[in-house]
């Protein structure tokens, strides 16, 4: 059913529209002289708050190790099925061939991301990490998907206290607990 | 009746099947015990101590024999000081059993405490992860925390055993199933325990041949990651793939199998446990039937005279070809009984005899039999054959090049290797259908694509003569042609007849309907169905006496 909305008359002042257009002028003259509150984006960056949720990518640890271990966990819980990992073998002559698992290839569609953080949420080992990139654009569907190199390239090192995987070596090395 | 007991599980009254263990009887009635070392299908070793419970008989007053009762009237019951393990406890009438107390559950969470001091907790990288009893009881039972501070103890990882299986010693249990399974199934000793305490291991002999080809069922029995399919190793988390229930095509002893796929792609099969026919087992040269059907290895496309064409004109071809007379059909032992139903029909439609050729190969008395075809009974029962055929076709060769038989409708045999030569390709009109690519079909006059075993649902009828379901697993390729609506358009088209192309479910009702020995085939239930095989018992089949099969 429609609603009727009675029209309150406007008054004389009203009618005659000039001391609005002033008072709205002099709200602009006041904001003039007070500090700015908008950005000049693209210009001016803006200060990102501590866990800000961006683009995730694949971090090394303090030793350049990848962390990712392609156990798949971010791709079972990504929302939009943004991730698809191709899981592989560490070569044996690597340093690394103790953790005996590493992504072969890791990507992620920048499109179907919807920056949920679920992924680091999940991760393990700590391996992916949503970081500040926010503006994100390409000239084909192509440069969306981000592949293993480019993540590692975008997430660069984020250092690791526990170092559980040395640990697992070094124990190793040292002949076990006896 | 003699073999039921009367047992209280938790306060609860049950009747149990006598002569099984507290922990089967538990799980027949839904109460769960977990478990590591116990396996239905092997000796009880006792050795995990996971499936503690408390167990009591009536008292009895030790004088006269009679029952005791407590004060308030109720019979008064004797429990055990210490919990017994519930694998290795047989039931017994009036046994009372606790699964559920604190100081149960406070056995198990010490139990586990103790497995998971050792335990790398690598289950990031593990590929068990996902099905691992350790991980889901450590949820479901254990401490969230561990006490333990010291260096885990250090033992052989990525051990390779017979080119085959992964071992991780680090992860094992000490369970001994892999042992037991060698020892009771293979017939001989492959795994042992070496060392004593917190540093036994699990090892195979150095220097020996440890293979067999049922080694693959220690990886599915394992309970933990210590032994990993070398061939499944880092291929996909298990909890992405998706199961289903299907049949082993590598034989007539028609294995129960689940094939595990994700997006299309198989990426294992593992046993199915069917007490009547495999029981938890299967060839690990069974495990690898999918990759017959890798795409290099398919029939793209339809063809006509070499070139391809639209499968539609590729069947109408087909048809007027086949209403030219002089047909012939060459069918298969691994179409489903289904599919063969509808070659029997088509055979009547067009005058057509029917042809077969036997695939026979080497028996291992145990679960690869002598003959590789999985429906050869099928045949039978479908009416397509009435006696066992013969290795070639050299017969029907004969009769194409006497100009008996002017057209062939060959359904996945390939005739090149069956006596046929590629100058009867040019004397009569050959009709090539199948799901793979052969060297005949590069040459036949028109070539259908159809579809695999694992694209299609259908049964297939075993040595035992057990109907035998098998499911769709995967979607069917592109450009490819259900085998039965093949089948059925081309029966349609030639007798002129109109009806709708029927599902698998109508032909097996039909089928049910039509064939004495298959009243009930249109329920047949996930673990099959023995059928009357009574009017086949004077033909000779190649198979020899076998697990769950003795040739009469």
């Amino acid at each position: 059913m429609a609603i009727v909305v009675e029209r309150k008359r406007l008054n004389f002042w009203e009618r005659l529209y000039l001391p609005q257009i002033i008072s709205g002028l002099f709200i602009t003259l006041k904001n003039i002289f007070k500090p700015r509150v908008t950005l000049e984006y693209p210009d001016q960056s803006p200060v990102l708050p501590v866990g800000y949720r961006g683009a995730p990518t694949l971090v090394k640890d303090s030793q350049g190790r990848e962390k990712c271990v392609s156990c798949q966990l971010c791709e079972f819980v990504c929302p939009s099925k943004a991730i698809r990992v191709t899981p592989g073998e560490i070569s044996q002559d690597s340093e690394h061939a103790h953790i005996e698992k590493a992504p072969k290839d890791f990507q992620i569609n920048m499109l179907r991301c919807i920056f949920c953080g679920l992924c680091q949420e999940v991760c393990p080992e700590k391996a992916i990490v949503l970081q500040n990139e926010f503006s994100i654009n390409g000239y084909s569907r192509d440069e969306f998907i981000r592949h293993k190199e480019d993540l590692y390239a975008r997430g660069g090192v984020h250092p690791d206290k526990i170092m559980k995987w040395k640990k697992v070596k070094d124990n190793a090395e040292l002949g076990g607990g006896h | 009746m003699d073999n039921i007991v009367h047992i209280n599980i938790n306060g609860v009254d049950y009747e149990v099947v006598a002569g099984q263990n507290v922990l089967e009887a538990c799980r027949s009635v839904g109460v769960e015990v977990p478990y590591f070392c116990y396996h239905p299908k092997l000796k009880i070793a006792g050795s995990c101590r996971m499936c503690l419970v408390y167990t009591g008989m009536p008292a009895r007053d030790r004088a006269t024999g009679e029952l005791i009762k407590n004060e308030d009237g109720s019979q008064k019951i004797a429990w055990m000081p210490k919990p017994a393990i519930a694998c290795g406890t047989n039931v017994a009438e009036g046994m009372h059993v606790i699964t559920d107390s604190d100081a149960v559950k406070s056995c198990r969470q010490g139990v586990l405490e103790f497995l998971l001091l050792n335990h790398p907790l690598d289950c990031p990288i593990c590929d068990k992860a996902g099905e691992c009893k350790l991980q889901e009881y450590a949820h479901a039972y254990g401490h969230a925390e561990s006490r333990f501070v010291e260096n885990k103890n250090v033992k052989p990882k990525k051990v390779e055993v017979a080119g085959k299986i992964m071992l991780d010693a680090e992860r094992c249990i000490q369970c001994s199933r892999c042992i037991r399974f060698c020892n009771e199934f293979i017939g001989r000793s492959i795994f042992g325990f070496t060392k004593r305490g917190s540093k036994t291991e699990i090892a195979v002999y150095p220097n020996a041949d440890n293979n067999s080809n049922y080694l693959l069922n220690v990886v599915d029995g394992c309970p933990v990651g210590a032994l990993t399919e070398k061939a499944f190793r880092f291929k996909m988390r298990t909890w992405f793939l998706k199961a289903v229930d299907s049949i082993c095509a590598e034989s007539s002893a028609g294995v129960n199998t689940r094939v595990w796929s994700r997006e299309g792609i198989i990426y294992r099969i593992t046993p199915r446990r069917n007490d009547a026919v495999n029981d938890m087992w299967i060839a690990d040269s069974g495990r690898y039937v999918f990759e017959r059907f890798k795409s290099e290895n398919r029939l793209p496309r339809a063809c006509l005279d070499s070139s391809p064409c639209d499968i539609s004109y590729a069947i109408n071809r087909c048809v007027e070809i086949m209403k030219l007379g002089k047909v012939a059909i060459v069918a298969n032992a691994w179409q489903s009984l289904e599919e063969q139903y509808i070659i029997g029909e088509l055979a009547k439609a067009t005058g057509a005899k029917i042809y077969m050729a036997s695939h026979i190969g080497e028996d291992d008395g145990k679960l690869v039999s002598a003959d590789k075809t999985p429906n050869m009974r099928g045949a039978f029962v479908a009416g397509l054959i009435s006696e066992y055929p013969k290795a070639d076709l050299s017969e029907l060769a004969e009769k194409v090049r006497s100009g008996e038989v002017g057209t062939i409708l060959c359904l996945r045999e390939n005739l090149l290797e069956l006596g046929f030569d590629a100058k009867d390709f040019k004397t009569a009109n050959i009709i090539y259908a199948g799901a793979l690519k052969n060297t005949s079909s590069d040459i036949a006059k028109i070539s259908i694509p159809l579809r695999g075993e694992f694209e299609k649902r259908g049964l297939w009828i075993n040595r035992q003569w057990r109907v035998q379901k098998f499911e769709k697993a995967i979607e069917p390729l592109a450009n490819t042609i259900d085998d039965l609506e093949f089948l059925s358009t081309v029966l349609r088209d030639i007798s002129g007849a109109s009806f709708t192309i029927p599902s698998v479910d109508e032909v097996r009702k039909v089928m049910s309907e039509k064939i004495v020995q298959l009243k009930d085939c249109a329920k047949v239930g996930s673990l099959g169905k023995q059928i009357d095989a009574s009017a086949w018992s004077n033909i000779k089949f190649p198979e020899a006496n076998a697990m769950h099969f003795d040739v009469k």
